[in-house]
């Protein structure tokens, strides 16, 4: 069979081209013009080479930054993932309970970003929020405007929250997928419950829970709207994220160079820890 | 090692039960001797597989007792019960080499490394999985697979029956008899009790001495392959086992003697007490009747060639009836008479057969 030569099929990527164009390349290659010079305005450049990248990599402010995003994620991967597939593990299988928890799971998902943040702040307020309020009346010394272990506390508490849902419901899927058939064999073999969560559960969940750890850290790491409601990266700068004290360096003290080279080296970081986690599950799951 | 028994077994997956329909199992009585190889036959949503996990204590029946060697044990669950069952679909555990899928229920029983070692080396060497004993459990063909899960079955060495639920359903079909005659070849060296679900007539009838068909949550009959073809007990069993199946004619009776419109057959069984049903049917395999000058008047439907025989359609006034004559002999045309060999026509009364 000869294969007719027709290059008019490259007009049908014509429409994605422009999309991408428009929502990633252009604004990205902005950034990098940005990066890579300097400006006074007036559209007038200055050839800067790596000067911005240099001075953000030896810079105190950024590794504090850096630091802080990298225990935050780190945290919160320790408590949802073990905690979704927890609350996933005893949920009901049939019956009216199945509705019912899936929609109350559902429900911190669906709440935009920022009125989480600014309910939370209400409801942490110490003198007024329920939650503030009531640590302070049994004893607790709680302020979360104030001292920087109660603003981490509280931004955890409220990712926790907000996300340990998707846990649940994809590891509540993966588990949903098993055959009856698994659990009766192992049943059969005596296996302990330990046992059939490691060795049947647990593998059979590997392939949910990879797509949840990685939308867990992507998002935890790019996180900006909660703590910016909630905290503002406060207090000093003890929850100022990667992305707050980049948006204060961008818009609050206008240092737009440093600013375009640290959002490269950030999406970099997240590039890179995705590409080696994927490949790193996928190498698994080729060798099995 | 040990007798099973099955005494007036009920179970329903409903939470009240008014009508037959509600139960998935009825009435099952029965006796499976130590060491026998059984076959459980019968379509599908007929109840084999319910029988099967209430044997293995993964369902409660809702009446009933199980007795293994006259002990009552249906309050017991599965590993008291010391059974092992293998199921449609592979069950593997994917993180565990094959060695470890084999050991794993031994280790479950805490029974000392250098025991499980051997045990799983000499089931190994039976199953031919030696070579891939170290690999990835979950690397293997559906074959191997399941012959993992047969093998966590048989290395416990004390289990009172091994129990298959459509074992084959997923492997090839060349594969399907290697694995079949392996069945077969283990049951005679290990001489444990195994249990074999299908619906499959050939799976059910090559692997079993004795093959218990089961229809609407009842037995129909229990027998060897040849009584369940040569005299089935229920229009069910005659119809589900042999190809095509056998012919169920409406009749009547006059005075104690069979017709069909008028003309007059000759059954084994037709003498008394056949008033009492409201359905009365005669059955006769194809492989028992004859073309011949005088007898049952037909009109000639359709003939097929199978290669050694052929399969005619016939048209009667008791409804179609299939005929099995040998490639080489002459079909009459158009119409034609046709005899029943009265040893193997039988007369059944509301399905079931009408007992002398």
């Amino acid at each position: 069979m000869n294969k007719t030569v027709n290059q008019k099929a490259w007009f049908f990527v014509i429409p994605v081209f422009v999309l991408v164009a428009f929502n990633a390349i252009i604004p990205l290659m902005t950034v990098v013009n940005y990066a890579f010079q300097e400006t006074f305005g007036n559209n007038q450049f200055m050839w800067e080479g790596t000067r911005w990248f240099k001075q953000i990599l030896v810079s105190e402010r950024f590794h504090a930054a850096l630091g802080r995003q990298v225990l935050f994620t780190l945290i919160i991967l320790v408590i949802q993932i073990p905690l979704g597939i927890f609350i996933a593990l005893n949920m009901p299988k049939e019956g009216i309970g199945v509705p019912i928890c899936l929609v109350l799971m559902s429900m911190p998902l669906l709440i935009p970003w920022n009125v989480v943040g600014a309910m939370w702040n209400i409801f942490a307020l110490p003198d007024i929020g329920f939650l503030g309020h009531s640590l302070n009346a049994i004893g607790f010394d709680y302020n979360f405007t104030q001292q920087s272990g109660d603003a981490w506390f509280t931004t955890i508490l409220m990712d926790v929250w907000h996300w340990t849902s998707l846990v649940v419901l994809l590891s509540y899927a993966g588990l949903r997928s098993i055959q009856p058939a698994y659990y009766q064999a192992a049943e059969i073999d005596g296996a302990t419950r330990w046992a059939v969560f490691r060795h049947i559960e647990l593998p059979k969940m590997k392939k949910v829970l990879t797509i949840a750890i990685l939308l867990r850290f992507m998002d935890s790491f790019m996180i900006y709207t909660e703590p910016f409601v909630l905290t503002g990266g406060g207090p000093g700068n003890a929850t100022a994220f990667l992305s707050i004290d980049l948006v204060k360096m961008a818009l609050g003290q206008f240092d737009l160079g440093p600013a375009a080279a640290m959002s490269l080296i950030y999406f970099f970081i997240v590039l890179t820890v995705c590409w080696v986690f994927y490949n790193l599950m996928m190498r698994n799951e080729s060798k099995s | 090692m040990s007798k099973i028994t099955l005494q007036d077994l009920s179970h329903s997956y409903l939470q009240s039960q008014n009508k037959d329909e509600d139960w998935a199992i009825r009435n099952v009585n029965i006796d499976w001797q130590d060491g026998g190889a059984y076959a459980l036959l019968g379509p599908s949503g007929c109840g084999k597989t319910t029988l099967l996990n209430i044997i293995s204590g993964l369902i409660n029946p809702t009446k009933g007792k199980i007795l293994f060697n006259d002990e009552d044990i249906t309050q017991k669950n599965p590993v008291e019960r010391n059974i092992a069952q293998i199921f449609q679909f592979p069950v593997i555990y994917d993180t565990m080499t094959v060695f470890e899928n084999l050991a794993f229920p031994l280790r479950n029983r805490q029974i000392p490394e250098d025991e499980i070692n051997n045990k799983v080396n000499e089931i190994a060497e039976m199953l031919e999985l030696t070579s891939t004993l170290n690999n990835r459990a979950s690397g293997l063909t559906a074959d191997g697979k399941q012959k993992i899960s047969l093998g966590r079955g048989l290395a416990r060495s004390d289990v009172n029956v091994i129990m298959f639920d459509e074992p084959l359903t997923v492997i090839d079909p060349h594969l399907k008899w290697i694995l079949r005659s392996k069945l077969k070849e283990l049951h005679q060296k290990i001489k444990r009790t195994m249990i074999y679900v299908t619906h499959d007539q050939t799976e059910a009838l090559t692997f079993a001495d004795q093959v218990v068909v089961m229809h609407d949550g009842q037995i129909v009959q229990t027998g060897t392959p040849v009584e369940l073809f040569k005299k089935p007990k229920h229009t069910f069993v005659g119809h589900f086992i042999g190809s095509p199946g056998m012919n169920i004619l409406s009749c009547q009776i006059n005075n104690g003697s069979v017709a069909i419109n008028g003309t007059k057959i000759e059954t084994s069984n037709s003498n008394i007490g056949t008033s009492n049903f409201s359905k009365i049917e005669l059955g006769i395999r194809p492989e028992f009747i004859s073309f011949d000058r005088k007898g049952l008047p037909v009109k000639i439907l359709n003939v097929s060639n199978t290669g050694k025989n052929k399969i005619i359609e016939t048209e009667s006034d008791g409804g179609k009836i299939k005929l099995i004559i040998k490639a080489g002999e002459k079909v009459p045309e158009g119409s034609a008479f046709l005899t029943f060999k009265k040893d193997y026509t039988y007369v059944y009364g509301d399905d079931w057969i009408v007992e002398k």
